[in-house]
């Protein structure tokens, strides 16, 4: 069932990956590639483990004591399941953005600036590079370049969440996951999210979990739609939305459930 | 489970104007060939002046599913009904025409022409009228098997067009006084066997439907 049209090379394959939280199993024999540079879509209802799997991800899930995962998750051709991995180094290269805009109670370029400080960036040319490249990256630069200093939370949602997004890229991370991350946004602010994502995936992989349907239609090469913690369909987005292959991808993305 | 129980509602009521306009065209047809083998000119203006009726219901369904693609917003098979709906209403305005045109044939041969009108014109009336039958059923079922079968009876009136165009050539060659009543009938054979062919395209419609592919029943 879960066929993937991935003629790029998958930053990410998942491989029969399950997960409990104690006795209650929420992922079941997911199976999955992530191609590189392609935007990946996860669809389905509240509670169908979209926003679990996109946290096992970057292995964010194991912060949750009582979760327990098997199968095989390789990133970049590691199991990083299996094998140990330096959780720092893993996040620096999978960037995660949320479903609302969380800036630090900092201002506008210590927001920016702190992924490259704690990697190690010192020096302030370096810092003011950093920083200038991913706003303009997300678009925000012309928007906020004469109030750098100035508090974070006095930006709009919408542009919250776009310097979120240039926290998370100002690492140069591989990866950047999204979960729902235009849903507490105004219709012209989600547009703009979806224009940056459309232009991200020149530079990134990327992972947006998403409520809206029409929104994975617009921005995705790839869908995957969960059921109940399991893969009942996942191809390429103009297939999905056109000729599902099962009944409940019908259903679900013509609005009959969820 | 139902969600969208209103744009339900609405897609049925859709499915319902276009199976009566779909009976309607058949109507038609049967009328405005009533009208050729009797000589009725009456009953043909009739079917002329109908016909502007039948042009504003295509227009209603039309303006239905844009609204319901606008509101609604369908993805996959809700969206192909809508689409067909668009095509399928065409479809049945042009086969309204083709009956209109079969109207004013009679009315350019006229009473008292003197000629008979050809009894295949009436077998191929027959078999287009069991295609609109056919077309229908296929449409309310979602049926494909049924959408197939109009490629068969299609070649059939094809066939029966052909062989009734070439006799009535010949006649053109012992009679040519009568060429102008000729032309009339054999226009009027064409009208039916392009009716038939917008049967056929229905059947194509319900393909798309329910394969998400576009399909030729008309080779």
């Amino acid at each position: 069932m879960n066929k993937t049209a991935t003629a790029k090379k998958p930053v990410f394959h998942v491989q029969d990956m399950n997960l409990w939280y104690g006795n209650n199993q929420a992922l079941k024999n997911v199976n999955l590639e992530i191609p590189k540079n392609e935007v990946t879509a996860v669809i389905g209802p509240s509670g169908c483990g979209k926003s679990t799997f996109i946290k096992t991800l970057n292995l964010m899930i194991k912060r949750i004591p009582s979760v327990k995962l098997s199968g095989e998750l390789h990133f970049n051709g590691q199991n990083i399941l299996r094998d140990k991995v330096d959780l720092v180094n893993l996040r620096k290269q999978i960037g995660m953005i949320f479903q609302k805009g969380n800036p630090f109670p900092q201002s506008i370029y210590d927001n920016v600036a702190y992924g490259p400080r704690i990697h190690g960036m010192k020096k302030k040319k370096q810092l003011d590079e950093a920083v200038e490249t991913s706003l303009k990256q997300v678009a925000l630069w012309d928007e906020v370049k004469d109030r750098l200093n100035s508090s974070a939370l006095g930006l709009s949602g919408g542009q919250q969440q776009r310097l979120c997004i240039a926290r998370a890229i100002a690492t140069k991370p591989s990866v950047v996951l999204m979960d729902e991350p235009t849903s507490a946004l105004d219709p012209v602010s989600t547009l703009r999210i979806e224009q940056l994502i459309s232009e991200l995936k020149n530079q990134y992989t990327i992972v947006i979990v998403t409520h809206n349907m029409q929104q994975a239609a617009r921005i995705s090469d790839q869908t995957a739609f969960f059921l109940h913690g399991e893969i009942i369909e996942a191809s390429d987005t103009d297939s999905l939305f056109s000729v599902p292959s099962d009944r409940r991808t019908e259903d679900y993305i013509s609005g009959r459930f969820g | 489970m139902v969600a969208r129980e209103q744009f339900q509602v609405e897609l049925t009521a859709l499915r319902g104007q276009i199976i009566s306009l779909a009976h309607e065209t058949e109507k038609m047809l049967e009328k405005a060939m009533e009208a050729l083998y009797n000589q009725d000119i009456e009953l043909a203006n009739e079917i002329i002046a109908y016909d502007e009726q039948l042009d504003e219901k295509e227009l209603k369904i039309n303006e239905d599913a844009i609204l319901m693609i606008a509101r609604q917003q369908p993805v996959a098979t809700d969206l192909r009904r809508l689409i067909i709906a668009l095509r399928i209403s065409s479809d049945l305005e042009r086969m309204g025409d083709n009956a209109k045109n079969i109207a004013k044939a009679a009315i350019h041969l006229g009473e008292n022409h003197g000629l008979t009108i050809h009894p295949a014109l009436n077998d191929m009336k027959q078999t287009a009228l069991k295609m609109v039958d056919l077309s229908v059923k296929a449409f309310e079922y979602e049926d494909i098997t049924l959408a197939r079968k109009l490629a068969e009876l299609d070649d059939l009136v094809d066939n029966m067009y052909g062989e009734v165009v070439r006799e009535m050539l010949e006649e053109t060659a012992t009679n040519p006084q009568k060429i102008q009543h000729i032309m009339q009938m054999a226009f009027s054979a064409r009208y039916i066997e392009r009716f038939a062919d917008h049967t056929t395209n229905i059947g194509e419609s319900i393909l798309y439907l329910v394969k998400g592919e576009t399909l030729d029943l008309n080779k």
